[in-house]
């Protein structure tokens, strides 16, 4: 009997905390903004995140020399400003006077320390060759120069310099990168690998961290130490690592969640239906292509290799199976990058679906490809759903020509281990850019890049021109050549690029700020509630 | 008892006991046709089998045939004679209901025989001899229990490549370890009982104990476990599917198709509910079945 | 007993060696590695990851430090989440899991046990067919159906439980995830323990029981059900054991930060320390149910130790 009346008044207790909580939200004006973010961080430290969902987490909890705005475009961050030489290699940086979160000043030192750190092989950083642009950088984290050697300088306390290898007209977009954010050297030094625990972590951006349970959440508050901190509306983020897409869509339906980062294309008639205004999509800077393995028979035919392209009937595609408003793709990098104002597209794009179709057999059939003796191939892709939707899809359009494809799926682990070795005939691949700028993605085609060139493209001509572009200051030459460069793959079609990738984001109407971008970076200190 | 005790005594008299043992069978089936529930289980089941194999001429689309002109995924529609709608891909769910049924049935029997035949012998046979035999027997059940079944999948198709009858191995594999478990607990019991000591006394064979003896005992939870164990493989082959062993694509099975309806439950609810109703109806056949055999087996609860 | 348990505990120690030297080879002779991914790593950035981690030694040297780091109870890094070590992750999924998990084994036996007794006591009344039926409509809906089946009823439907997450093991927040977990069991349970209570009350002792005038209560509570329970704690091992480690549909849908999400995505992610160090966790446990099963034998029938 007492366990009863027990049990009753913790419940009264619990539903009156409960009406405490939901009436208190409408009360305050920061507020706690929950957000899934789909995924554990690998780390909240800048220089070992990997995974976009992390970016979203460490993105506000420091500040790179340039910081993203809401629309994602590159604006002074803990760099007030900076002049750059007449060549274009030289960056020197007017650094802000700011803090860290626990009172020590950022200094140009940090930074020096910072790219040091991340370029050092021990530091292990998946993403240091970002950064090698930077003079002296990739002899740094090949062991082959001492850290010291990085043409990074500290002038004095607020005065950076930075030489590069050669103009980068997109490195002031770089600097937003995580890879580019400075890490407290006081608490490194103290800590060592342990610094970025949550307990010992100390941040330079609008907020920091309280809390980290792993697969559960990871609470921030907001930096009163923060330069612009009275801009900041937001008290407290919480963000919740759910990878179950529909099941965060139902937390987001029940009020558990404001914003979601991603929802399953499968839902999106549901979506538009009863969300239209929580529904955000918005092009995304990535490439969701097939890579062809045009250094093995027969795809060392370019015929072949055309006709499998013609045969995809991408607005099909784009309509039927996916329908969240992603673009038809004809060229491989997608429209609207920085300082590249026209993809390259394959010539035959305006074409009725029936006359590619009729191409695209003949070509077979010059290739020496008939119904009797049909073309039979291997489609690899990494088991998802999207990703087996697209397959099947395709395999049927390609069994239209005559073509047969045995479709093989396999995790992400083994498909890529397969795709590194080559081990592959036509595999499923796609392309986020790191950064907004065309030769993040033409790069992916030239020999030097290795085995991340999965097709095994190699043409000198088309690394000539990437090679010339990579030292043009002219931002218009520069796309001339890579325009190029462009159309020269999509002539010899080593991938198939299927389509431009969106981003998909479920955002509450209870708040403001939020604003899409080709990036899909949302920094929370511009948004609040309404 | 006294059945026991007849029994071995036809075993002493006769240890081939043809004869005798065929209308023991004979009995059991003409106990089991009686049963109505299990008899209506038989045809329901047959009549599901033979739509599986009749898929091809069932319907005017073929499995692996999408329709362009309608949704994608479709509810279901007379006009295209997508009667139980298409699936996100815009393939008729019908037929695509009906191939997976040869998968799911296939895996379902075939995979639940291997495990029964290792597990009841396995667990018949550490339980009943029992002692360091049975601990080292159980460690290595314990031992496969720990291990993780997915690299166990994965090497397996490294070795042999995808081959459909790796599907059965794998599942089997894993699936028995449970009702070995539950065959030697029942053995541990019933080996203390007077006539397996009778039997031991007067020199039975112990092989001959264990099948005459001990596995008809255990056939009670034995069964019902089986019937347990369908399902679960069913289910458990969509998995396989996620690594890349099970059925590929553009074929398919029950257990894909009800994970990929259930992420669509309130959207395109068809997609979930005609192959789930398949599934259940085929472990409810199943069950009476199996509750219609241990019964014919066993007439003393009747 | 005491023996037994002495024996067990010895046994033990060769039974996880075994384990984890098999699933040590076992993981490493699976292809795809920790670092393969979407974004290929650059050749020399993959050394210096490989190389930090010690990854670029020859396997047996690196099979022979992981034992001796296990044996100074340290197991490693995580590759995945590199701000935590596989100690960390462990003991933060453990309790979540055990929490979880126990609750969910209460209520399947106490529900299972109670519905399989009644519907074998009154066996082919409709009773008994509402109750087997329901059993095995719980059998066959799996759990990724009737999880945000679940979910979509009381969460947003009704809007009494919360959907998802943790919250450090709230009552409401535990509720619908211990269901979800419980339900298939309370399904198995009702039918193992019916199909062996029918079996036993129609058997000679029983018989024998009633005959000699005890009451129906004591019969049934104390001669049938003890020996009809055996499958059912026969059954218990394995249940108990993938109830507290197994469920990752589960987890992952009620975002509950339990030790199956661990498993599944260090295996998925070939983060080989975490997969090892929850894989010799399973085993620990494995063990451990098991001897209590064997130890509830003797209990339930004298005559059937153990030996």
């Amino acid at each position: 009997m007492r366990a009863v009346n027990y049990c009753k008044s913790a419940l009264l207790i619990v539903s009156i905390v409960a009406l405490m909580l939901t009436t208190g939200t409408n009360v305050y004006a920061g507020g706690t903004l929950r957000i899934a973010s789909m995924g554990e961080p690998a780390s909240l430290d800048p220089h070992k995140v990997s995974g976009t969902w992390a970016v979203h987490i460490v993105g506000d909890l420091f500040l790179g020399l340039t910081t993203d705005d809401p629309y994602s475009k590159a604006v002074p961050g803990a760099a007030k400003s900076w002049t750059i030489s007449s060549d274009g290699k030289t960056y020197t940086f007017n650094l802000r006077k700011s803090l860290w979160s626990d009172g020590t000043p950022v200094t140009a030192g940090d930074f020096v320390f910072s790219f040091r750190r991340i370029l050092n092989p021990e530091t292990a950083a998946e993403y240091a060759s970002v950064l090698y642009i930077i003079e002296g950088a990739e002899q740094i984290n090949t062991g082959k120069a001492s850290p010291e050697t990085l043409k990074v300088k500290a002038i004095d306390d607020h005065t950076l310099e930075i030489k590069l290898k050669g103009p980068a007209p997109y490195f002031i977009d770089l600097l937003n990168h995580q890879t580019c954010y400075p890490v407290p050297r006081h608490v490194v030094e103290k800590y060592g690998n342990a610094w970025s625990k949550p307990e010992h972590i100390v941040s330079n951006g609008p907020y920091k961290v309280v809390l980290w349970i792993p697969n559960d959440h990871i609470r921030l508050v907001k930096n009163e130490k923060f330069y612009d901190a009275v801009s900041v509306s937001l008290d407290e983020l919480k963000f919740y690592t759910q990878e179950d897409r529909a099941a965060v869509q139902k937390r987001f339906r029940a009020g558990e969640i404001d914003v979601a980062t991603d929802f399953a294309s499968e839902q999106i008639n549901w979506l538009r239906k009863h969300l239209p205004e929580e529904t955000r999509i918005a092009p995304y800077m990535g490439v969701y292509y097939y890579a062809i393995n045009s250094a093995k028979k027969p795809f060392t035919d370019q015929r072949i290799r055309k006709a499998l392209s013609m045969a995809v009937n991408r607005e099909a595609i784009v309509e039927k199976v996916l329908k969240t408003g992603e673009l038809a793709a004809y060229s491989f990098v997608p429209p609207s990058i920085s300082n590249y104002p026209k993809s390259a597209q394959v010539q035959w794009k305006d074409w009725p679906y029936g006359k590619k179709i009729k191409e695209a057999k003949k070509l077979l059939k010059e290739a020496g490809y008939t119904k009797k003796n049909p073309l039979k191939f291997t489609l690899r892709y990494n088991t998802s759903e999207n990703h087996k939707r697209i397959a099947v899809a395709i395999a049927s359009m390609w069994k239209a020509i005559g073509v047969k494809v045995e479709l093989f799926n396999s995790e992400v682990k083994v498909h890529y281990a397969e795709l590194k070795q080559a081990n592959f005939q036509v595999a499923r691949a796609g392309w986020i850019a790191d950064y907004n700028d065309a030769q993040n993605f033409l790069y992916l085609m030239e020999t030097r890049t290795g085995p991340f060139n999965y097709s095994g493209y190699s043409n000198p001509e088309f690394d000539n021109l990437m090679q010339k572009a990579e030292v043009t200051l002219n931002p218009k030459k520069r796309y001339e050549l890579m325009y190029k460069a462009e159309e020269l793959a999509m002539r010899d079609m080593p991938v198939i690029p299927i389509y431009h990738y969106v981003s998909k984001n479920l955002v509450s109407t209870r708040i403001k700020g939020f604003e899409d971008n080709p990036e899909d970076k949302h920094r929370w200190r511009y948004v609040s509630f309404k | 008892m006294n059945r026991n005790l007849r029994r071995e005594i036809v075993e002493k008299i006769d240890d081939s006991a043809q004869v005798k043992g065929r209308s023991l069978w004979q009995d059991a089936r003409r106990r089991l046709f009686r049963n109505k529930a299990a008899v209506t289980s038989i045809v329901i089941l047959s009549i599901i089998t033979l739509l599986a194999i009749l898929a091809p001429w069932l319907s005017p689309w073929a499995y692996d045939e999408p329709n362009w002109e309608y949704d994608f995924p479709g509810s279901p529609n007379a006009q295209y004679h997508h009667w139980f709608g298409t699936d996100a891909n815009g393939r008729d769910l019908f037929v695509r209901t009906l191939y997976g049924a040869r998968v799911s049935l296939m895996v379902g029997m075939l995979a639940t025989a291997v495990s029964l035949i290792i597990g009841v012998t396995y667990g018949a046979t550490a339980g009943y001899i029992g002692g360091r035999v049975d601990n080292v027997m159980m460690r290595i059940v314990d031992i496969l229990y720990s291990l993780p079944f997915m690299f166990f999948v994965i090497l397996l198709m490294v070795l042999f490549g995808r081959n459909i009858f790796l599907i059965f191995i794998a599942l089997g594999a894993v699936e028995w370890l449970t009702m070995a478990r539950i065959v030697r607990g029942q053995t541990l019991s019933i080996k203390k009982k007077e006539y397996i000591e009778a039997a031991e006394a007067v020199g039975v064979k112990h092989s001959v104990i264990i099948r005459r003896h001990i596995i008809p005992n255990t056939l009670g939870p034995v069964i019902v476990y089986m019937t347990l164990t369908i399902p679960e493989v069913i289910l458990t082959e969509s998995f396989l599917s996620f690594l890349g062993l099970g059925v590929q694509e553009p074929l398919t099975s029950w257990g894909v198709l009800i994970s990929e309806g259930a992420q669509q439950m309130e959207s395109a609810s068809w997609l979930l509910i005609f192959p789930a109703v398949f599934l259940a109806l085929t472990l409810f056949c199943f069950n009476f079945i199996g509750d219609g055999i241990r019964d014919a087996l066993d007439p003393k609860d009747r | 007993m005491f023996s037994l348990l002495v024996r067990r505990l010895l046994s033990a120690v060769p039974t996880i060696l075994i384990v984890i030297t098999i699933a040590f080879f076992m993981m490493r002779a699976a292809p795809g590695g920790p670092f393969d991914k979407e974004k290929l790593l650059p050749p020399e950035i993959e050394a210096n990851i490989l190389r930090v981690y010690n990854l670029d030694k020859p396997l047996y040297q690196q099979y022979v430090d992981y034992l001796k780091n296990i044996l100074k109870g340290d197991f490693g890094p995580s590759y995945k989440y590199r701000d935590f070590t596989v100690n960390d992750l462990i003991a933060s999924g453990i309790r979540v899991s055990f929490k979880l998990g126990i609750y969910a084994m209460l209520v399947a036996v106490t529900f299972g046990v109670t519905a399989g007794t009644i519907a074998a006591l009154k066996q082919n009344s409709r009773f008994d067919y509402v109750v087997m039926g329901m059993a095995m409509t719980g059998i066959a809906i799996p759990n990724f159906v009737m999880a945000p089946l679940l979910t979509l009823i009381f969460g947003i439907y009704l809007s009494w439980l919360p959907v998802a997450g943790w919250n450090n093991g709230a009552f409401e927040n535990m509720l619908l995830p211990v269901l979800a977990l419980a339900l298939p069991r309370v399904a198995y349970i009702a039918r193992l323990t019916r199909g062996s209570m029918v079996e036993i009350i129609h058997s000679n002792f029983i018989r024998t029981a009633r005959a000699k005038g005890l009451r129906e209560k004591i019969v049934i509570v104390r001669h049938a059900l003890k020996a009809s329970l055996l499958p059912v704690v026969s059954y218990l091992g394995p249940a108990t054991t993938y109830v507290i480690t197994g469920s990752v549909v589960i987890e992952s849908i009620f975002d509950v930060p339990g030790i199956g999400r661990y498993f599944i995505h260090g295996a998925l992610n070939r983060d080989y320390p975490v997969v090892m160090g929850v894989v010799i966790f399973f085993c620990i446990i494995i063990v451990t149910v098991n001897l209590i099963v064997d130890l509830i034998y003797g209990f339930l029938d004298p005559k059937m130790k153990v030996e």
